[in-house]
């Protein structure tokens, strides 16, 4: 047993060093002959942004508090998780190269790709910040819960990323279906309106959806001022960690069976 | 003592997905219990062993089925059937050059390689100069590496697999990397690792190389094994086909 667990930590500390020159890869790669390089993890949220806040505050905002913050924390646990997804779907297949000719875990290139998008999150993330001060919402202790929504997101990414890129290997359609699919997630995540306008089931039928549960973590926090209720704890929890074991389990049935389609 | 021994194995590559006969079929047909996965097989029921010290050639017109066979040696595949063992790290060199990433630079690409690999950092700090020196790239460390010849990036492929000393060592058609000079300087190097004891296997459709440095020759022809076994002897064997032809 200690045998055992010995050589899991060798494992993970020889394959430490390739995870983390795999994620400088994948940020070095983003921006590589860019003019403005990083500042685009920061801009295109900004931009998008604004846009919204222009044409959504005159039909949204009335009977929104601070709702810039509003839109801004929807728009920013929704960038995070698409921007994750995608990344660790199309992970094995534009790594197939390395992936036939060097055996090396597969699933690090997925993991990998994950932990750059959180560190991007964490660029746009301060940004945020700066808005909630701007916008006259002092800063709290209560801030630090939002580590908690943001490691149970990953874990969810993480998860998602798991069987998105099997899938994806068998089954290249799944591009568009998803596609397809987090356009229709987002305007399920209520990220530009309000749920109040629905009654009180409706309004607890979109608990049913993550993201959203995520998003509201970060709105009750920051804006709300309060900390969510335990139920809320638990979903994120159970949402993130059924994903991971689903992904998981398909990664572990179908890995080895890749080679003999890429 | 038995460093590579392989019993029976086969590998089927799964040709053909729901694109070429329509997901509704497909469908179809995995509701009724009629689907069938169309297969090719590559592999078929290769046996063999190779004891420590060894060199085993590997001959066969192209499509044989030797780099296939490579990768199941390397572990990067799984056999659909049979079982194997082998015994001892691994340096493998297969197609070098590809899985580079040509946005990055040559000592990005470097660091990289090396820990897929399983290098540690420790090590590759220790011997990134030997490397780039081995390869002959000084100059262009901080280049990207898509402005390479491909030359030279077999060259430093070859150089980043071979700085350790490998207890098994599986050449893919490598022996010819680079120009004249380099590729004298890799042979010997190669020669190097396999006299330090050192089990080979090596892939080369120079049969005058296998005659050689082989020990031990297997020869596959579309999958199947046709012989294994003691070098002249195959060797011939295999001349003869190749003339007939």
């Amino acid at each position: 047993m200690v045998e055992e667990i010995k050589k899991e930590i060798e494992k993970i500390r020889k394959y430490e060093f390739l995870f983390s020159e795999l994620v400088k890869r994948d940020f070095k790669k983003k921006y590589k002959r860019t003019v403005l390089g990083m500042f685009w993890s920061i801009l295109s949220p900004l931009l998008q942004l604004i846009v919204m806040a222009v044409v959504f505050t005159r039909f949204f905002g009335r009977n929104t508090e601070h709702y810039i913050i509003y839109l801004f924390s929807g728009n920013l646990i929704f960038s995070f998780f698409k921007d994750a997804t995608n990344g660790g779907m199309h992970a094995l297949m534009s790594n197939a190269n390395i992936i036939k000719k060097i055996n090396v875990p597969k699933y690090l290139f997925m993991i990998s790709k994950e932990v750059s998008s959180c560190i991007n999150f964490g660029l746009t993330l301060i940004i945020y910040f700066i808005f909630v001060a701007v916008d006259g919402i002092s800063f709290s202790p209560r801030f630090f819960l939002l580590v908690y929504p943001v490691v149970c997101l990953l874990i969810f990414n993480i998860g998602v990323g798991f069987i998105l890129s099997a899938l994806f290997v068998i089954f290249k359609d799944i591009q568009y279906l998803y596609d397809i699919f987090t356009q229709l997630l987002m305007y399920l995540s209520a990220i530009f309106y309000n749920v109040s306008a629905y009654s009180e089931k409706i309004q607890k039928l979109f608990y049913c959806n993550p993201v959203y549960v995520y998003i509201t973590y970060f709105r009750q926090v920051v804006i709300g001022g309060i900390v969510p209720a335990w139920w809320i704890h638990v979903l994120c929890a159970v949402y993130a960690l059924a994903v991971l074991i689903t992904g998981m389990i398909i990664y572990k049935k179908y890995n080895y069976k890749f080679m003999y389609y890429i | 003592m038995k460093k590579i021994e392989l019993n029976n194995i086969s590998v089927s590559y799964i040709v053909g997905d729901f694109t070429n006969r329509g997901l509704k079929d497909v469908i179809i047909q995995k509701l009724k219990g009629t689907y069938v996965q169309k297969e090719f097989t590559a592999l078929d029921g290769i046996t063999f062993s190779l004891d420590e010290g060894e060199l085993l050639g590997v001959i066969g017109t192209n499509g044989a089925g030797k780099s296939t066979l490579c990768k199941v040696i390397s572990g990067i595949m799984r056999p659909t059937a049979g079982t194997m063992a082998v015994h001892g790290n691994i340096a493998s060199l297969l197609e070098l050059g590809t899985g580079f990433d040509g946005d990055l630079t040559v000592r990005e690409n470097t660091f990289l390689r090396g820990a897929m690999l399983g290098y540690t950092r420790d090590f590759m700090n220790r011997t990134y100069d030997s490397i780039i020196d081995f390869a002959e790239l000084k100059e262009f460390e901080n280049r990207k590496f898509s402005h390479l010849s491909s030359g030279m990036k077999s060259r430093l492929a070859f150089s980043i697999a071979c700085l350790v000393q490998p207890e098994i060592l599986i050449l893919d058609e490598v022996l010819s990397v680079g120009d004249g000079g380099f590729r004298k300087k890799s042979e010997k190097k190669m020669l190097e690792i396999i006299k330090s004891g050192a089990t080979t296997i090596l892939v080369s459709h120079s049969l005058a190389q296998i005659r050689r440095m082989a020990t031990k020759v297997l020869w596959i022809e579309k999958g199947k094994q046709i012989d294994f076994g003691e070098t002249k002897e195959i060797c011939d064997k295999y001349d003869e086909f190749i003339k007939k032809k």
